[in-house]
């Protein structure tokens, strides 16, 4: 069982801590600071946490197992972008939007999705980092645009679990990449996916997708899941080719997902009524859950508020421990609950919290 | 010598030296310090080495336009201040 959550959130990382039968706060790190993301590494017990301060810009933080300090390391930063070049976009780190542990046998390989859409690789714990030229120089990135942001940014990074080379990328709003060969090179994976929001004869053009979160299964790696911008998706093969799952009940609109741990065909969702009104439909708000793999699904709402909630749950900001069984969900408004039954009830864990980026279990 | 003044706002984050130095530009100015603490470099500039949009710098008074160059004159008995801006609160 999970024994520690982090909540990363607009004013400090706050930790939840479980006794084995009930949950508390526990350390508050950076309070009033912005933290973005938050990695717990499982192969080494190392925590790392990425602020976004307003004035002073993006940092990253780390604390060693068994530590209570925190050091500052390096932040990833943009190369300096050469004077003849015709890009748009600055070449400066916004935010550290996704931050993911390379593999098993990769000791001390970290990746970094950043907003404005670079894509950062660590080869020593985040003591040094590395733009990854091969996707920032892709073609297509004069395609990408900014979903939710101004500039484009990677909020999902998935390492397959059995070869570390394997590592699929999601972009708002530029599609799904995938590399083979540790980021040496990089192709668009995003076949299938549709962006209703293009003129018709770009719907299905792949570098322009929303996919608005994606997690794989670590028991069942060639199963992805997706909260797309519009709807849900699924692959069965390893992100090579997208199905969209269109039995979904309440709405199609969301951010988040999660998907089990060993069971690849069971995964959650947390709609919003729509991109237009970003709220829980009717004020009440749901979980969906599947359990084969998106034909039917079931809508929780035990112990989740059901009269005048506005809570959106963002995309890192609803998890699944190990376990399979407890779920942790968030929301920009700052309410916070806990499911010990795979969703079937929650309980509420606060309602005052700062808006919650993400939540993560280690 | 001119003197720079890091805001104390700074200080929860890194060791903000007082400096004096005999550069006559700011941006000069501001290696100096950055030679003191390395670290303070990436709070003060992005990564294009420009003055971060959230941060402000005042020359004798006169607030600093220029994000870029970073090459306003100082004078041997220049006073600058960089502060944080309320933009970014």
């Amino acid at each position: 069982m999970s024994e520690h959550a982090f909540l990363s959130t607009r004013k400090g990382l706050f930790e939840l801590t479980s006794n084995g039968s009930a949950w508390e706060w526990g350390a508050a790190h950076f309070l009033g600071e912005p933290v973005s993301i938050t990695l717990p590494d499982a192969r080494d017990g190392t925590l790392y946490a990425a602020l976004n301060l307003g004035h002073f810009g993006v940092k990253l933080h780390r604390k060693d197992a068994g530590s209570d300090s925190w050091t500052e390391i390096a932040a990833p930063a943009y190369p300096l972008k050469p004077e003849q070049s015709a890009d748009p976009v600055e070449w400066k780190n916004k935010l550290i939007w996704s931050l993911e542990a390379g593999g098993a046998d990769q000791p001390g390989v970290l990746w970094a999705g950043t907003l404005p859409g670079g894509l950062f690789k660590s080869s020593d714990r985040g003591d040094s980092w590395q733009l990854v030229r091969s996707l920032w120089d892709v073609p297509q990135r004069s395609q990408w645009f900014g979903g939710g942001y101004d500039v484009p940014g990677i909020h999902s990074i998935c390492v397959d679990p059995r070869d570390s080379k394997h590592v699929l990328v999601a972009v708002s709003c530029g599609g799904v990449w995938r590399t083979e060969d540790g980021g040496a090179s990089w192709s668009i994976s995003a076949t299938g996916m549709r962006a209703d929001y293009m003129p018709p004869e770009l719907n299905e053009n792949e570098a322009v997708q929303d996919p608005h979160r994606m997690v794989r299964s670590a028991g069942n790696p060639d199963l992805l899941w997706c909260q797309h911008h519009n709807g849900i998706w699924r692959s069965d093969d390893n992100g090579r080719r997208w199905q969209e799952v269109r039995a979904v009940p309440l709405s199609h609109f969301g951010f988040a997902v999660a998907v089990h741990p060993r069971d690849g065909n069971t995964a959650w969702f947390a709609p919003a009524e729509a991109d237009q009104r970003r709220i829980p439909l009717d004020a009440a708000l749901a979980v969906t859950r599947t359990t084969d793999a998106g034909k039917s699904f079931a809508v929780l709402r035990a112990g989740l508020p059901q009269q005048h909630c506005y809570d959106l749950v963002y995309r890192h900001a609803l998890e699944v421990a190990p376990d399979g069984r407890t779920l942790l969900m968030a929301s920009t408004t700052g309410s916070v609950w806990l499911s010990g039954n795979a969703g079937d009830t929650w309980e509420t864990v606060s309602t005052s919290m700062p808006p919650v980026y993400a939540v993560r279990f280690a | 010598m001119a003197r720079l003044i890091f805001t104390q706002q700074l200080a929860r984050f890194t060791p903000v030296p007082q400096v004096e130095t005999d550069a006559s530009r700011l941006r000069a100015g501001l290696d100096s310090a950055f030679e003191a603490n390395p670290a303070l470099r990436g709070y003060v500039l992005d990564d294009q080495g420009h003055l971060r949009e959230n941060v402000v710098v005042f020359i004798d008074g006169r607030r600093s336009l220029d994000r870029v160059r970073l090459d306003d004159p100082l004078k041997p008995d220049s006073t600058v201040y960089v502060l944080q801006a309320l933009s970014g609160g």
